[in-house]
Formats: C-alpha cells, structure tokens, sequence
C-alpha cells in the first residue's frame, strides 16, 4: 500500500497550476472577461485551482485560431500526423503516474483505476488511431472500361468536442485520437467539474502539436458550450452527457445542418443466468466480480450495470454472495492505491444520488448494503464519498429506469430467456449490457437479442480500442474506440472520371 | 402547490433571479449520463419541445409574471407519471446548458410517490 501524497503538497510527484487559461494558439490566453471559476477537489472539497470562465468572445478566439490551423494540418501527411500522435503516446507513458495522480485529484476516482485503466486505455487509444490512420486508405470503383469512381478521405474542418467529467483525459482522449488523426482542427470544452486535469495533460505534450490545432477553452455550459455547440464555425459537434443537453445539440447542429455524434448514457441490464451458479469455481468467481462493477469509477459510468438481472434458482444465494462482495470493497482515500471506491464527483452528484436513495425507498425497494452518504472523517469529511449501494425492486420502479451515476445497483429476479430479455430492454437506452452464463449458445443468443450497442458477454467494463463503444435507443448516435470513428471525422470525396477522349453522345 | 411539480422557496428564488436575468424561463428534464436526472433551465423557447414531449406543470412563482414551463420527455414521463416532483437547489457545479450553473448552485428533483388520490385526481 501507498498513497500520494495530494497534488502540490509535500512529496508531491505532480502540482497543478494556481489558475488556468484557455489554451489558444499554442499559448495561454486570458479570458477575454477577465473571469475565473474555482475548481474543488472532490477528495476534500477544497479549491485547488481556478480556471477561467470562458464566453462566447474566447469561443470565437479559439475557432479563429482552430480556422488558422486546419488546413495545413489536415494536408499533413497521415505518416506525419500518426507519429504526432504516437509521440503523445510516448510521452503520456513516461509520464503515466503523474497523469494517474492528476486525474484522481482532479475527479475523485481512485488511483488504482487511474493507473490501470484511464491513463494506460488513453495512451493505447493514441496508437490505435495512428495504427488506424496508416492502414486507412480511400477505395476506387471501376465503373466501366473509361470511367472510375475515386474516393478518399478528407477531414472535416474544424470540429468542436465537448468533454464529460468522469473520465476527464480518457474521454477527452477517445474524441481527440480520431479527429485529430482524420486530420481536423478541434475546439475543446472540457467538463467545469473537472476542467484542469486536461491541461495537465496539455503541459506534458503541448510541444508536438502544432498551434491551434488543438484548443481548449474551459467554462459553464451555458456561456461556453453553447456558442461553440452552436457555432456556424464548426463542421461537427461531439458530445458526451445526457439527453437534454444532447437534443439541444442536435437542433443547434440542425440550425447548422451539420453532423453530431453523441453518447447519451444507458441503464445496462447485467444478466446472470442460473448455470453461473452451477460449480463454485473461477468463473463464479469472476460472475461475482462482474455483479460488483456497478461501483467501479463510484458508477459514474455511462455503461454501469446498474440494473443486476438475476434468474430464479439461483437468485437468494447469488445474491447472497454478491452483496458479501460488494460489502468487502475497500472505500477511502482515492490517493491510496489500496481504495476501491473513491469519491463522486461532486456535491450535485453526490446530492442526486441521495435523492434516488429516497425516492428507491419510498418505491419500496429494499436496501441490502449501503444506502447513505459516507463520512471517511479527518480531511476527507469534505469530500463526496457514497457507500456501494444495493437495491433490491421491480423494474417498473424509478432506480431502475434511470441512470443514477452513483455506485448503485438496481437487482430483480427473471424467471427465463424471454423474461430476462423482456426486462433487459425495457428501458429508454441502450448502450451497455452484460450477458453471464457458461452456455455459449445461450450468450450468443441473448447477446444478440439485446438492443444495445455493446454487450459483455462474460465480462465486464472493459474498453479496449478497437471495439466499437455507442448506443442504440437513446443513447446517442455514433460509435467510437473503433476505426470507423474515423469516418465520423471524414467527409467523402468522390472523383468521379472519365479517361474516354469521346463526348458523350448528348449535345 | 402543482399537482405533479412543485418548486421549493431557494428553488423559487433562484428562479425569479435567472428570470431577472434572461426572461422568461422554461424547465425540461433530463435523463442518461453524467447530469442526467437533473432539470435544464433555458430561455423560454431555447429548447423546442414537440410531440415526443409532454407539459407536466406551469410553475407560478411569486415574483415572475409568467408560468414557467415544466416539460419531460414522453418516454420518460412513463417511467416517472407514479412521482411528484419538486424542483430544488443545492450547492454544485451544474453541467449541461442550464442557466443556474455560472451561479454555483444546480437545481435538483427531489421526488416523492403520488397517492392513489392524487393519482386519480389527475388528468
């Protein structure tokens, strides 16, 4: 066991800035308003930053400087933008611990998941797309013995990316690889919850890039986001968050008649069929550890498998074990790289996981672990810290029809295939779902039948790149972690030829 | 009181300042990732509502010369039509394009079962 020491203190290995600018043109550039917005460790609640509070002026600047760039980067040579790319890599790598502890500071999340998955997932993500951007090539068609269809990929433009708060670098990352291999220049609004732990990123790689290809600008949704969202500037928009915000975007981007892609969130069915409990052997071992992954990232996940679907048969003992697991994970300090569960990532969040708490219980659904807020005492008081939480209900009820974000699980019994399926999808969403069971045939089957866009099958929040990450219903439009985010980033251009020295024949 | 919403008085009060501010007002609730579950506030008419939409409450706020509108999402409406919503505020730091977050503070639902009267009572 050990734990970091907090960002800036004693025997620190990583310090943020006290304030932060908007990262404009390869420079540091002052709000044009002059104003700032402190950000708050969800560790302790304490300010450890500023940060500035963009407007619609600095919005411009950026797209000003993002216009500047974008067409001498998107004629780079995909050679030379894949090694740019890898070059981050490379340095995210010898700087993997750091990026760890900042992200943790900054949202709350333990550091062990940081260090195995966050920072190493972005650092993988980078060299995917660059693999991906020099495998890449355009296609011809041969339409007749005179005349050929070419068609090749040309970047957007300019594109803006607005960046959710519980994966602050991953998420930003999986947005930034393939846009910035495709060949765009790109407006970043990163999340004002969690707007600092990206320019720490920014400071270890801000000399590969060229300037204005990649410009970050931090503020509230509302004077930030929404002039880029709505911007006749860009030539797409991306974004991860909730629906609202996701139409919203969707009808600015109509005003505009451009692409969006959007990931929405879900309320994933994670489905335990009674074999599982066939043989208590590795692979119950690992069931188990599936069920408790709803609090993994404090289940601020779009994926959580917050909805825990358990057959008849062996629902009680399953169970059983599943709430002795859960009540063996290790909650504390997210600097200790002992901690399971850490803090959420702020006080909003932290007071609507309470009121789904409430509203569960007057629902009548049974609490079987947690169900409170937890106070880790001494600097910690101040943080945002919720116990993993299991319900117990129907699925009519409201914990489990929408997306808590908090480290809670929702579990109701089936009794077979169809009634397993028939709950799976009764939900507005469809991102996520996990499928156990040590019958193949039965995976593949329920696997297909579930209307989301990724289904676990004897796993559980992984992220590798290369499988393809979007949902259905709901859940946005889009897929990214896959190559063919590339063409999300991509207009066509088609030449069509004629290599035949006659006229046609029509005038 | 709103037979399926109601606002608390920091709610209120929060209310009539963002109306100082920007006009008139209009809610619509969220749903999904990161601050889903939590109620949008816009400019009257920022967010175009239509058929997949349905008006829950026209709040009256002592202070504010119009209602403001309380809008969800039909589909969500069949997951939440049992509940009855207030609309509170707590300290936070907001997402999303909802006009309280630059203010420190973000509304949140708060929500409570309806009664089989109140059920019946509605339209």
């Amino acid at each position: 066991m050990s734990v970091y020491s907090p960002p800036g203190t004693d025997g620190a290995i990583v310090t943020y800035e006290s304030r932060y600018d908007h990262w404009i043109g390869g420079e540091y550039v002052p709000p044009v308003k002059g104003q700032y917005f402190q950000n708050p460790s969800p560790v302790t609640g304490q300010n450890f930053c500023e940060v500035a509070r963009g407007t619609a002026e600095d919005v411009e600047r950026a797209l000003d400087a993002a216009h500047g760039a974008a067409g001498a980067w998107g004629r780079t040579s995909p050679a030379e933008r894949a090694n740019i790319l890898n070059k981050i890599a490379d340095r995210m790598e010898a700087n993997l611990e750091k990026l760890a502890v900042a992200e943790t500071w900054e949202n709350g999340k333990p550091v062990r998941e940081t260090m195995a998955a966050d920072i190493p997932l972005a650092i993988d993500h980078f060299r995917y797309f660059a693999g991906a951007l020099r495998a890449q090539e355009g296609s011809l068609g041969e339409l007749d013995d005179d005349t050929v269809a070419y068609h090749f990929h040309e970047p957007l433009g300019v594109v803006a990316q607005i960046i959710p708060w519980n994966f602050p670098i991953l998420m930003a990352v999986w947005k930034l690889a393939p846009a910035l291999a495709a060949g765009n220049a790109v407006v970043l609004k990163p999340a004002e919850q969690t707007p600092a732990s990206i320019h720490y990123w920014m400071s270890l790689v801000a000399d590969l890039l060229p300037p204005g290809v990649l410009n970050i600008v931090n503020g509230f949704g509302v004077e930030a986001g929404k002039p880029l969202a709505s911007s006749k500037r860009v030539a797409k928009v991306a974004f991860t968050g909730e629906t609202t915000t996701g139409r919203l975007i969707m009808q600015y981007a109509s005003e505009n008649i451009i692409p969006v892609t959007l990931e929405l969130g879900g309320k994933s069915p994670n489905i335990f069929f009674a074999d599982v409990s066939r043989a208590d052997d590795d692979f119950m071992d690992k069931a188990l550890e599936g069920f408790a992954m709803f609090a993994l990232n404090q289940g601020e996940v779009c994926t959580c498998p917050s909805r825990a679907l358990i057959q008849q048969g062996h629902y009680s003992d399953f169970l059983a074990a599943g709430v002795k697991r859960v009540e063996n994970i290790k909650q504390g300090n997210p600097l200790d790289t002992d901690t399971q569960v850490g803090a959420q990532a702020s006080n909003d969040q932290l007071e609507k996981i309470l009121s789904y708490f409430d509203i569960g219980r007057q629902e009548g659904a049974k609490v079987l672990t947690g169900g409170a807020r937890a106070d880790l005492g001494g600097d910690l008081s101040g943080g945002y810290y919720v116990q993993p939480t299991i319900f117990e209900g129907a699925n009519s009820m409201r914990i489990f029809q929408e997306e808590i974000f908090g480290p809670v699980v929702s579990v109701t019994s089936f009794t077979d295939y169809a009634d397993a399926i028939k709950i799976a999808n009764d939900t507005l969403y469809g991102l996520g779902a996990g499928v156990w069971t040590r019958e193949m045939n039965l995976a593949y089957r329920a696997g297909r039948d579930i209307k989301a866009g990724r289904v676990w099958t004897n796993c559980y929040h992984l992220y590798p790149a290369h499988a393809a990450f979007g949902g259905y219903k709901q859940s946005g439009i889009g897929r990214e972690n896959h190559k063919m985010m590339l063409d999300h980033y991509q207009q066509t251009k088609n030449l069509l030829v004629s290599y035949s020295p006659k006229a046609m024949g029509f005038f | 009181m709103g037979a399926r919403v109601d606002v608390t008085p920091a709610a209120a009060e929060l209310i009539r300042s963002l109306r100082g501010q920007h006009g008139p007002l209009m809610f619509h609730q969220s749903g999904g990732c990161c601050d889903g579950s939590a109620p949008m506030c816009y400019p009257e008419g920022e967010f175009r509502t239509g058929s997949s939409d349905v008006l829950l409450e026209e709040l009256r706020i002592d202070g504010v010369a119009e209602p403001v509108s309380f809008w969800m999402s039909t589909a969500q409406f069949e997951a939440w039509k049992h509940t009855h919503l207030t609309v509170d505020v707590v300290p936070g730091r907001g997402s999303g394009f909802s006009l309280e977050a630059p203010e420190g503070v973000r509304f949140l639902i708060r929500s409570r079962v309806l009664t089989p009267e109140e059920l019946a009572a509605l339209p």
